[in-house]
């Protein structure tokens, strides 16, 4: 019986002042999409991480002038170095079938190029790709060496930005967070307001607080929900029409996101918007009630 | 079954406390008029028996439980071991005189069932049977009382506060009201009221504590106005 009062009291002050609902809702909803979308961007990152650091190779390119003597030490040393995993030498043939392989699609730049042309390098994968500096501060002054490059910091430029694009994302949801919790504040104490009067003889009579309270954080829960779902849709609609559709060249490179990343971001996002709109509407009674 | 020990209560800004250094104990089945002029202090004590304010100073208990250190928690259950009826009705205007009624006892918790069987019976206690049905605008005020007392009767309660509950009453109607409240009276339930109209107090010749300036200056059984 008191959970249908409780439900019923709630649909009412969810219509009795439907405008602001749906301000409420759609502010919740935009600030809630901003969050996914930087959950999703925070998961594919480090997804992108994973795949992509296992397989990635800090060359160590040799001088053509390199003696047998060099490359030999070099060779025995990288093989004990305890930041690295896997050694391979690639010899200038075999740098030379690779190019070929790489730009089968340009024979003139192919036939350009001899074979004794390319440099010789060790391919090497370290234990720990974050220790790419010591490695390269260990070997850089060595004779023998001409250049030594981390496919890494290539990588790194691509998640710079992927992270400025999260951290965008993340500020204008906390932007939109404020003015959804001003919102949520507002709607209760309008709601408050509105029954006044039951509240004050429930006061009287010796009506328990959680049962004062419960309405109007319900109400707040039930439009952090919408906001949520609605949040959710959005996130849907983007990956169908924008990284499915018009930016899929720019998805095929990276990894795609996959629908199970983007699902788990409703669970995520409706107990953010849950607890957010629950915690303003508790908060904003204790003000407004002092029940 | 009521005890105020050395109370002193002074409103945040006030130049002067409500009430100063009161004393005044209250026994079970007893009928109390608290009289003054405007602004003497005594809707203050109303205030404090239903712990919607606290002393300064000293120590209020009710129903043997001292309520001025008691948790905010544990404040609805006490409430309701107290009925409160006040000047101005505090009905709800889009129930009827039934719902208003049952209302309250829905609120802490009581099934419609309880409600339908406790309900009628207490409307006609106050005498509105016949009239469960019509809302607060179709009632006159006296009518309006009484589904305040009813409301405030209907769980029983050990105490029933009155705070100037003929102050919107022509004299009849208000005669009326005090019948009520002394058959309340008489079923054990112990009524405190506050009033200044002295026809009543007279009428009634029951204890009366007359408060001047937040002190007690006359407390005399079976009193009159003064």
């Amino acid at each position: 019986m008191r959970l249908k009062y409780v439900l019923s009291e709630v649909m009412v002050g969810l219509w009795r002042n439907v405008t602001m609902t749906i301000a409420m809702i759609i502010t919740m909803a935009v600030s809630l999409t901003m969050l996914g979308a930087s959950g999703l961007m925070y998961l594919q990152v480090d997804a992108m991480k994973d795949a992509y650091y296992k397989d990635i190779e800090v060359s160590i390119f040799l001088d053509a002038s390199v003696t047998d003597q060099q490359r030999a030490e070099l060779q025995t040393e990288l093989e004990s170095d305890p930041l690295v995993r896997k050694v391979k030498h690639e010899t200038k043939e075999e740098a030379y079938e690779r190019f070929k392989e790489l730009f089968a699609d340009s024979p003139d730049l192919v036939n350009a190029v001899q074979a004794d042309k390319l440099p010789e390098s060790f391919r090497i994968n370290l234990v720990d790709p974050e220790q790419y500096q010591q490695i390269f501060d260990k070997y850089k002054d060595r004779e023998g060496i001409d250049d030594i490059i981390d496919q890494r910091r290539l990588l790194e430029q691509i998640f710079n930005i992927l992270g400025a694009i999260q951290n965008m994302a993340l500020v204008s949801a906390s932007v939109m967070a404020i003015a959804a919790l001003l919102l949520v504040a507002n709607t209760i104490q309008v709601a408050a307001y509105s029954k006044r009067r039951e509240v004050a003889v429930m006061k009287l009579v010796g009506a328990s607080n959680w049962f004062i309270q419960a309405p109007f954080v319900l109400e707040a829960v039930v439009a952090g929900l919408l906001g949520a779902i609605i949040g959710f849709g959005a996130l849907v609609l983007g990956k169908i029409f924008l990284l499915d559709g018009s930016l899929r060249d720019l998805t095929d490179l990276l990894t795609p996101i996959r629908w199970g990343t983007v699902l788990l971001m409703l669970p995520f996002m409706a107990t953010v918007g849950g607890l957010v709109s629950a915690i303003t509407a508790w908060v904003t009674l204790r003000f407004y009630l002092r029940v | 079954m009521i005890q105020l020990e050395h109370v002193t209560k002074t409103y945040p800004k006030a130049s002067r406390p409500s009430l100063d250094d009161v004393s005044v104990s209250i026994e079970k089945g007893e009928f109390v008029f608290f009289i003054g002029p405007s602004g003497s202090g005594k809707s203050t004590i109303i205030k404090l028996l239903l712990h919607e304010i606290t002393p300064n100073k000293g120590r209020v208990y009710v129903n043997n439980k001292d309520v001025t250190s008691m948790r905010s928690w544990k404040i609805p259950t006490f409430r309701r071991t107290i009925g409160c009826v006040f000047q101005d009705f505090r009905l709800l205007p889009n129930r009827t005189a039934y719902e208003n009624v049952a209302f309250a006892l829905e609120v802490i918790g009581k099934t419609k069932a309880v409600a339908r069987r406790v309900v009628p019976e207490v409307l006609e206690l106050v005498g509105l049977g016949g009239k469960e049905h019509r809302y607060p605008h179709e009632l006159s005020g006296g009518e309006q009382q009484r589904v305040a007392v009813a409301r405030a009767f209907v769980n029983r309660p050990l105490i029933l506060l009155a705070d100037e509950p003929t102050g919107n009453l022509d004299p009849d109607t208000s005669i009326e009201i005090m019948r009520l409240l002394d058959r309340i009276n008489r079923t054990g339930t112990t009524v405190v009221m506050v009033t200044h109209d002295s026809n009543i107090v007279n009428q009634m010749r029951r204890r009366v504590i007359e408060i001047e300036s937040g002190r007690i200056v006359r407390d005399q059984a079976r009193g009159v106005y003064g």
